[in-house]
């Protein structure tokens, strides 16, 4: 008897093997490294289970740090947004000519991503004590930033305008599609229904721009949360944030227990995992209308 | 329109470009004033003659030039077989290599340090040769999410099935069709991910610095500590670079739109 030409043949699955490096080095590089942290934070010395260094977090500076981070990352976050809405909406609702939009958003795209050394440089350079803007203002109207307006660009004042580089092309980036996804009719349906312009944008607009607008506000926070290159470079360590408290422990154990120190990482790491989860959920619920 | 709207938007969009492009005239004029009262290039000359700006900028850009053939290898094989074959995977995959993004790079470098140190199962900070592949590591970390989003973004743009079909019945291999015939097809989307990631390698801080390795962005910063001038310079320079590579990566995709246009 011959056999089937096309006699099934039993073959193991093995389509799986071609994503194996990638998985192998993920793990390796970026999965098992935060485990690691993750579960060091639960645990003694001794490698025992503990919830005593997440106590501990609420000991000496570290709670001023956090808060003074959340600030920093709160107030940058939200005048970016703002700043960026409004250079957005000017470019996208014609306010000013067309043809601003394609290098806005081209310039955008290349700032968004300059966080850095240098960046905090440019700032120390024009805001600093013998900086560009701080020359031009005492020379020719007489005001001194540091005397009369209190601020040093080592401060939080002076950290949140230098993360305002990147934070507002990231907003003009991710809200300019949302913005074009407003359709004219829906503008044209609530003028006809007698509608003033404020009443479109406090009815109409605003809640179907809301979820884009708020989701982008976390996206922002996370991002200023966990920049570290910046605020050492800009302020050394006078300013007491979360990263660097965490660069200097890495450095040198200052915080005289290492589990602290994995407890502080894992502290970030859950806030910037809340702010992107808050992100993606927000991003999900604003696709419903922009389609 | 009315005349208020059309004032509020120029008013939004000057205020922006006044944040935007103050600082880096402030920059640009600050690193100009080394010599008293003139505007002088003093400061560039000397940095550029820094035996230690060589070494750093050179050891930075090998950096970034085997990151990006790392990334090149693990991320096009990678998004090439999830799409042809494991399309259910593309979200896990995809989820994966958006988390560099939300677990700050300090953290990742931390768990690198306590993970792979002396008396671990891999001691890669042993050996200065191991520093340098962790370091190289983690930068493929750092740029996975722009990198894996070029190449899927440019792999969707040809028909991935027909292409591997059509040089299988050629006899071709997996490596001969990846090198040959997927690659060429997505050399923009590779180039753009490769200049992204060199920008991001050639000033990164936060990983050189803490693995005590002699990149170039520690090096900033430690003479920023220093130096007057000086790092003001090298500041115009790194902006120079990164701002040159992000202008080739819209030239880039440009290109490509061009050439995906139907004859």
């Amino acid at each position: 008897m011959k056999q089937e030409p096309h006699a099934p043949r039993l073959r193991l699955p093995l389509t799986w093997v071609g994503l194996l490096p990638f998985v192998i080095f993920v793990v390796m590089f970026l999965v098992l490294p935060t485990m690691h942290i993750v579960i060091g934070a639960f645990q003694t010395r001794d490698g025992a289970f503990t919830l005593q260094n997440i106590l501990d977090l609420n000991s000496g500076t570290i709670p001023s740090s956090y808060w003074i981070s959340v600030k920093i990352s709160v107030a940058s976050a939200a005048l970016g947004c703002l700043i960026g809405f409004g250079m957005a909406a000017a470019v996208v609702f014609g306010a000013v000519p067309r043809w601003f939009k394609s290098p806005l958003l081209t310039f955008s795209g290349v700032a968004s991503n300059f966080a850095g050394v240098p960046l905090a440089f440019a700032f120390l350079a024009t805001f600093g004590p013998v900086g560009l803007v701080t020359v031009l203002l005492r020379n020719n109207f007489g005001i001194v930033l540091q005397r009369d307006l209190g601020f040093s660009i080592l401060s939080f004042w002076g950290l949140t305008i230098t993360y305002l580089f990147f934070q507002i092309p990231l907003m003009i980036l991710i809200i300019t599609p949302a913005l074009e996804g407003l359709k004219r009719e829906w503008r044209e349906a609530a003028e006809v229904l007698g509608a003033t312009g404020l009443q479109y944008w406090r009815m109409v607009a605003l809640p179907i721009l809301f979820p884009s607008i708020l989701g982008t506000f976390a996206l922002l926070f996370a991002n200023a949360f966990g920049a570290v290159a910046t605020a050492i470079a800009l302020t050394g360590s006078s300013l007491n944030i979360v990263p660097i408290q965490l660069y200097a422990q890495i450095r040198g154990d200052v915080l005289g227990n290492p589990h602290l120190g994995y407890a502080m990482a894992f502290g970030m790491i859950v806030v910037t995992a809340i702010a992107n989860i808050a992100y993606i959920w927000l991003r999900v619920r604003a696709e419903r209308w922009l389609k | 329109m009315s005349l208020w709207t059309r004032i509020a938007g120029w008013g939004a969009l000057i205020f922006g470009l006044l944040y935007f492009f103050v600082p880096l005239g402030g920059l640009f004029e600050f690193s100009l004033k080394a010599r008293r009262g003139v505007y002088s290039f003093d400061a560039y000359a000397k940095v550029l003659a820094d035996p230690q700006f060589q070494q750093t900028f050179t050891y930075s850009v090998v950096m970034a030039l085997v990151t990006i053939a790392i990334g090149v290898v693990l991320v096009v094989p990678t998004a090439f077989w999830v799409r042809l074959k494991m399309p259910w995977a593309r979200p896990y995959v995809e989820f994966l290599t958006l988390m560099p993004l939300v677990i700050p790079a300090i953290v990742i470098v931390f768990g690198y340090i306590r993970l792979y140190n002396t008396s671990s199962f891999l001691p890669l900070t042993g050996s200065v040769m191991g520093t340098n592949l962790l370091l190289a590591f983690g930068y493929t970390i750092l740029a996975l999410p722009y990198m894996y989003r070029a190449v899927d973004t440019g792999l969707r743009t040809i028909d991935v099935a027909t292409l591997t079909e059509a040089a299988q019945s050629l006899g071709a291999g997996w490596v001969t069709i990846l090198g040959r015939v997927i690659l060429p097809n997505v050399i923009p989307a590779v180039l753009s991910g490769a200049f992204l990631t060199f920008a991001i390698v050639i000033g990164e801080f936060t990983l050189a610095a803490l693995l005590d390795r002699p990149a170039f962005g520690p090096y900033l910063q430690r003479i920023g500590a220093n130096k007057a001038y000086e790092p003001f310079a090298l500041s115009v320079i790194a902006f120079g670079i990164t701002w040159g590579c992000l202008v080739l990566i819209q030239l880039v995709s440009r290109l490509q739109k061009t050439a995906q246009r139907p004859a």
